[in-house]
């Protein structure tokens, strides 16, 4: 889809502040109500905004511990990928799962309710988790930036 | 720390997968009038469980169709300031996430970019000459899941 600088200033807009109202939104925009609405709906029609989720803080839940795993899988079974993916979906502490190309294959984020918890999962519901090569972790020490947007 | 009850999780669930809908509708569909439900989502904003909102982009469709994280570790930790790293980092508008970890790596940084040719701008210009910026890995993302996490 082809942007004009009107979709994108509004989608600026909408991304540094989602909970805007259409109107205000058109104001910071710097277009007319009407302008604004018929583009986002024209950008919605298109697939671009695909819509809204609301993101949870699981550290205001008591899920003090988020950790990135990175495995490395056996890729000489062929159903290797598929067979972990259908297994990590089942652990309830998983809470993104991404797939690579390079030296990582597949990372699993992961919370846990503090250390000793976080060894539980880890012993019960990672490490048997099937298929794996090689696993290394990153433990989080602080989220600096967050940002789904891209340079517009 | 807040407790939740299985009517909390419920709207959690709701508006993870959709944060457009409003209380009426979210109230509805769990057999909970609409003042009711709103008191809910407001003592689970005021608790910090949910923290904002993100817009679902199809960034591909903005003509980003490449993702690539990269594990950064530091050249000489001590001599080099994190605050340096993490207000330079930061200020890349192709970095959509910066995170400090403790592992093999020191940050974990999401970029996108245009295509390949666009990330090695961004890796050669941008990157390698963040202050403090030693040894970089680079994964590129193939595809990735969100998932409910423990609100089951």
């Amino acid at each position: 889809m082809q942007l004009d600088d009107t979709d994108r200033r509004i989608l600026r807009q909408l991304l540094a502040d989602p909970t805007l109202a259409t109107a205000d939104l058109a104001e910071r925009a710097g277009v007319t109500a009407a302008t604004c609405w018929r583009r986002l709906e024209r950008l919605t029609a298109a697939g671009v905004l695909k819509g809204q989720h609301a993101v949870i803080d699981w550290r205001a839940l008591g899920w003090a511990v988020e950790v990135s795993l990175r495995f490395t899988l056996d890729k000489t079974n062929p159903r290797a990928f598929d067979e972990f993916l259908a297994a990590a979906r089942d652990v309830p502490e998983v809470i993104e799962i991404q797939t690579f190309l390079g030296r990582v294959d597949v990372r699993l984020n992961v919370i846990a309710r503090d250390m000793g918890h976080y060894q539980l999962v880890y012993r019960d519901r990672i490490l048997t988790l099937p298929h794996i090569s090689d696993i290394e972790s990153l433990m989080l020490v602080s989220t600096i930036k967050e940002t789904g947007s891209v340079p517009l | 720390m807040i407790e939740l009850d299985d009517i909390d999780r419920a709207i959690l669930r709701e508006l993870v997968a959709d944060a457009t809908q409003s209380a009426g509708a979210i109230g509805r569909q769990l057999g909970l009038s609409q003042p009711a439900t709103w008191r809910r989502i407001r003592r689970l904003e005021q608790a910090g469980v949910l923290a904002g909102r993100r817009i679902d982009l199809d960034t591909e469709a903005l003509g980003f169709g490449v993702t690539v994280f990269l594990g950064v570790k530091l050249a000489a930790k001590g001599r080099v300031s994190l605050e340096d790293f993490e207000r330079a980092a930061t200020a890349i508008p192709e970095v959509q996430t910066v995170q400090h970890v403790l592992g093999l790596y020191d940050y974990r940084l999401r970029v996108t970019a245009r295509d390949l040719a666009d990330f090695e701008r961004v890796l050669r210009r941008r990157i390698m000459t963040l202050p403090g910026v030693g040894n970089v890995e680079a994964n590129v993302l193939l595809s990735e899941e969100r998932r409910p996490g423990p609100l089951g």
